[in-house]
């Protein structure tokens, strides 16, 4: 029997589920709807985390569930499951439907059955066999601890490492019929240094999409070497004054304040809810000449990219920001209905319980033609980040950033490093005070919450300077 | 599936597989909620979830762990087993047991569980909300951030000793966040969070208002100069300190090196004598109290700052029997269990008061700085090194009158800071994550615009 001929009362992984899934899509529309979007999926997750020089906690999980999304003009009503039969999933629509109060059937959408099958995830169905064993990797992260204590001022070391396969359907009344394997690994080294009343602490994290293989190549020692360096240099620093100086931010995960600060800014959720300033400045200049940004889920292992979003659309590559003009939005679905700018293939969610949102992918400045050096010798006073903590944006597109590890400029030259500096500002405003762009570009995986949950994404920049921002400190 | 018929199929299954011994927590929930968007339904939302995380002990009485949300006879298994494989990695230098008091009575409260109201009353009312909202004041443009929800859920936990303990609940929320404009000023947005049993419970003509005060009232701007401060305190804004610094409480923590406090600081002078900090999940005022943690132990008040000085540390059941003393219902389910305090409250201790001055917010001519709301927590705070720079809403007081603070950080240390306390006012507030009165600090550095 061919597979698109099975007929099943059930969602099952690995095998086609093309009939069911379109009896519930015709469900829906013959009840009204305007848009059926099917969202499911099966995850099997684990992490290990290693303290000192013992493994101290092993974690699986595992789990399925589908979100039903229907759209009605411009409003949509979202459903999750952990229900995956016929009649769970009929009932899904349905309540979606109810709740939406769509009462008229009469003009119905045309659903023309699902397209053909768009299978990414052919040639990663073994990816499951091949990432690290729990075995394997409790070893590197029990070694990576070990070569964290390097002296007796380290009081506390710990290890990471958590891996998400994640396998989806999705399909939808426009004919999207995809089906796709995720795999998201990271680690990560933390260290905390105290010495009498003095204490720091450093943190350095890896990650990676696809490539199950990655983390085998992953170099420890130098992320140990990082993590315990950074711990010592801040072990006895003073607190940083604050003030209004010009700053530089280290490449990699200095691109945080992009992220945050800008890159929210610029997905069309934020155009839906009124909260960007930038809403009107398409093809205008928001930024500095300097400053080119993208967003893009494409690059292979980012821990941002992806073969394809949770809408069904293949990722593309998104100027945001050409030499300080505003070009793009980043837009999903929702997005392209509500605000007009059209989908970029960044319509995401952390699972099935989350409709999907725009959100950033691998986002990140250009690189100029600078070197870190002509950074720092332009300026007389002010402070080098070297490494940024976490962040937030506020409802009016205020920021803050702690920085992790800083170091004082004093007239063209690092000196002494200094903690507790938080730095603070407004987009709109910091924007066009990136003055100057390295030419060392480099990534960094993270986290990103926001609306539609956790996500994993890449930030990154070059080392950049802002001319002018407010640092607190004390 | 109910509960107990989830237990019996979990040591069914765990017969099958001969393992003698595991225990469970679980979560069954029903979400609904509402957001609009100038009168209009924008996204409406209803969730059904399942949560199952299992634990299991090998032979060698080594823990590991599953979470799953498949609870069909197949998921069960599956759990299971996957927790049994993982025990060979269980910990084999802090043992997990069962809770000594997971079979001890539980103070059940009467769980004012509501029935729902569904979803189209939930948009009736967040709409009529929105629009009085807007209509408040004419700089009010948008209510960005909007919600109403109600949630319905049931929590268990059991174990193969003949545990069970299971309640069920329902919980509404309610928050309104405004953006105001006025032409040649920045934007301003505050907002207020309420929360009931029920929708009905919710009182939200006191939200709409709330949300409006203090969104106008940052209206009139100014930055302020960097420099050392007088503070007061919100309620809100103190709890949300104490709640970022509460590695100080916490006993696993302690054991990973994290807190400022060691297995050595109870009994350690922290604060003025005037200053009591209790944790009280089953205060009547929490809404979303729980009679029972993660591992099955009741939920208790616990008295953790007395007359200024440390009292007792929150524990899970592994953390006490290292300490030698006994769980104190702080518990998370997890791999490697977790602990956290459930409600603050913070009060004023009359009997040995040490404070030298009278301070009243409403009342006070001097100059201060009152701190509204504390943001952004995950980034400003390092709690294992007791530091904190934090942005924040308020006003700076001066001769009488207030004016809204522009755009600024408050840092400092949380010990600088409780030694620091110089007034603690006698009114108490309560607060969507405790209660407490106004507290004054005395010397915060702010970092302003100016």
């Amino acid at each position: 029997m061919l597979s698109s001929q099975i007929k099943s009362n059930e969602i099952i992984f690995g095998i086609c589920n093309k009939v069911l899934l379109e009896e519930i899509i015709y469900y829906g529309i013959g009840l009204g709807a305007d848009f059926v979007e099917i969202f499911i999926e099966n995850t099997d997750n684990s992490s290990v985390l290693a303290e000192e020089d013992f493994i101290t906690s092993v974690s699986p999980s595992f789990g399925r569930g589908a979100g039903i999304r229907i759209f009605k003009d411009n409003k949509d009503g979202f459903v999750s499951t952990n229900d995956l039969t016929k009649n769970g999933l009929m009932r899904s629509v349905s309540q979606a439907i109810e709740m939406l109060d769509i009462t008229d059937n009469k003009k119905r959408e045309v659903f023309n059955g699902l397209d053909k099958h768009r299978d990414y995830s052919l040639y990663k169905k073994n990816w499951i066999n091949e990432v690290p064993s729990i075995h394997e990797i409790s070893e590197k992260l029990l070694v990576s601890t070990k070569s964290l204590k390097k002296n007796n001022k380290v009081t506390t070391r710990k290890g990471s490492y958590s891996r998400n396969l994640q396998e989806v359907i999705i399909a939808s009344s426009d004919g999207t019929y995809v089906s796709d394997i995720r795999l998201h690994q990271t680690v990560g080294l933390n260290v905390i240094a105290s010495d009498a009343q003095y204490r720091s602490s450093g943190s350095r994290r890896f990650g990676s999409s696809g490539m199950p293989n990655e983390l085998r190549l992953w170099d420890h020692e130098k992320a140990a070497n990082d993590v315990f360096e950074s711990s010592m240099n801040m072990l006895y620093a003073d607190y940083v004054d604050a003030g209004q100086m010009p700053v530089v931010l280290a490449n990699k995960f200095g691109g945080v304040i992009f992220h945050e600060a800008c890159g929210h800014l610029l997905e069309t959720t934020q155009i839906e809810r009124g909260t960007t300033p930038f809403e009107n400045k398409l093809n205008e200049k928001i930024a500095h000449e300097s400053v080119t940004a993208i967003d893009e889920g494409i690059s292979e292992g980012s821990f941002g990219s992806l073969s394809v979003d949770d809408e069904g659309m293949e990722p593309e590559k998104s100027v945001l920001i050409k030499d300080g003009i505003l070009k793009k939005f980043i837009s999903d679905r929702a997005g392209e209905l509500r605000t007009g700018h059209k989908r970029t293939g960044s319509g995401r969610r952390q699972n099935y319980s989350f409709a999907a949102a725009s959100r950033m992918r691998n986002t990140y400045i250009a690189k100029g033609e600078h070197s870190k050096e002509d950074l720092i010798n332009s300026i007389s006073d002010g402070l080098y980040c070297k490494s940024m903590g976490g962040g937030s944006v506020g409802a009016t597109g205020q920021f803050n950033f702690a920085v992790e590890e800083g170091y004082l400029i004093k007239n063209g030259k690092l000196t002494n490093p200094v903690k507790g500096a938080t730095l603070i500002g407004e987009a709109k405003e910091v924007m066009p005070k990136i003055s100057m762009c390295g030419n060392d570009l480099e990534l960094a995986p993270g986290f990103c919450g926001s609306i539609s949950g956790s996500v994993n994404v890449t930030v990154g920049q070059p080392h950049i300077k802002v001319d002018s921002i407010t640092v607190g400190g004390r | 599936m109910n509960s107990r018929e989830i237990t019996t199929q979990i040591c069914e299954a765990a017969d099958s597989l001969n393992l003698k011994k595991w225990d469970y927590g679980a979560s069954f929930s029903n979400d609904y909620s509402v957001q609009v968007d100038k009168g209009e339904a924008k996204q409406l939302k209803a969730s059904q979830k399942q949560i199952l995380t299992i634990r299991v002990w090998n032979e060698s009485n080594l823990v590991g762990i599953t979470t799953t949300s498949d609870i069909s006879e197949s998921g069960i298994k599956k759990a299971l087993n996957q927790a049994n494989i993982a025990s060979d990695f269980g910990n084999k230098n802090e043992r997990t047991e069962f809770s000594p008091l997971a079979k001890d009575p539980i103070e059940v409260k009467d769980s004012k569980k509501r029935n729902p109201v569904g979803i189209k009353k939930l948009l009736t009312l967040l709409r009529e909300a929105e629009v009085k909202l807007l209509e408040s004041h004419e700089s009010i443009k948008s209510v960005p951030y909007n919600g109403l929800s109600e949630s319905f859920y049931e929590r268990v936990y059991a174990n193969s000793d003949g545990a069970f303990r299971s309640y069920t609940k329902s919980q509404a929320a309610l928050y309104l966040y405004a953006r105001a404009e006025e032409r040649d000023k920045k934007p301003r947005s505050s907002g207020s969070v309420k929360l009931g049993y029920g929708v009905d419970d919710i009182d939200i003509e006191s939200c709409i208002k709330d949300a409006s005060n203090k969104t106008i009232s940052h209206l009139n701007y100014s930055s302020i100069k960097t420099g050392k401060y007088l503070i007061c305190f919100s309620p809100e804004s103190f709890l949300t300190i104490i709640n970022a610094f509460s590695s100080m409480f916490n006993a696993r923590s302690i054991l990973d090196g994290i807190s400022l406090s060691n297995k050595n600081s109870i009994g350690e002078k922290l604060s003025t004598e005037a200053l009591n900090i209790y944790d009280d999940g089953l205060h009547e005022k929490n809404i979303s109290s729980s009679p029972f943690d993660g591992e099955g132990t009741p939920t208790k008040r616990l008295c953790l700052i007395n007359k200024g000085r440390l009292e007792n540390f929150i524990h899970s059941e592994s953390t006490a029997r290292i300490f030698k003393t006994i769980p104190t219902g702080h518990a998370g389910l997890g791999s490697k269990v977790s602990v956290s305090p459930d409600w603050i409250v913070v009060e004023k201790s009359e009997e040995f008061s040490d404070l030298k001055v009278s301070l009243d917010h409403s009342t006070y001519n001097g100059e201060f700085v009152y701190i509204e709301e504390l943001n952004a927590i995950h980034a400003g705070v390092r709690a294992s090194q007791g530091s904190f720079s934090l942005p924040f809403d308020g006003w700076l007081y001066k001769n009488g009158k207030k004016i809204s603070i522009e755009s600024a950080t408050v840092a400092g240390d949380i010990k600088y800071l409780l030694k620091n306390i110089v007034n603690i006012e006698s009114n108490q507030e309560v607060t969507t994550s405790g209660i407490s009165p106004h507290i004054w600090v005395d010397e915060l550095s702010i970092t302003g615009d100016a």
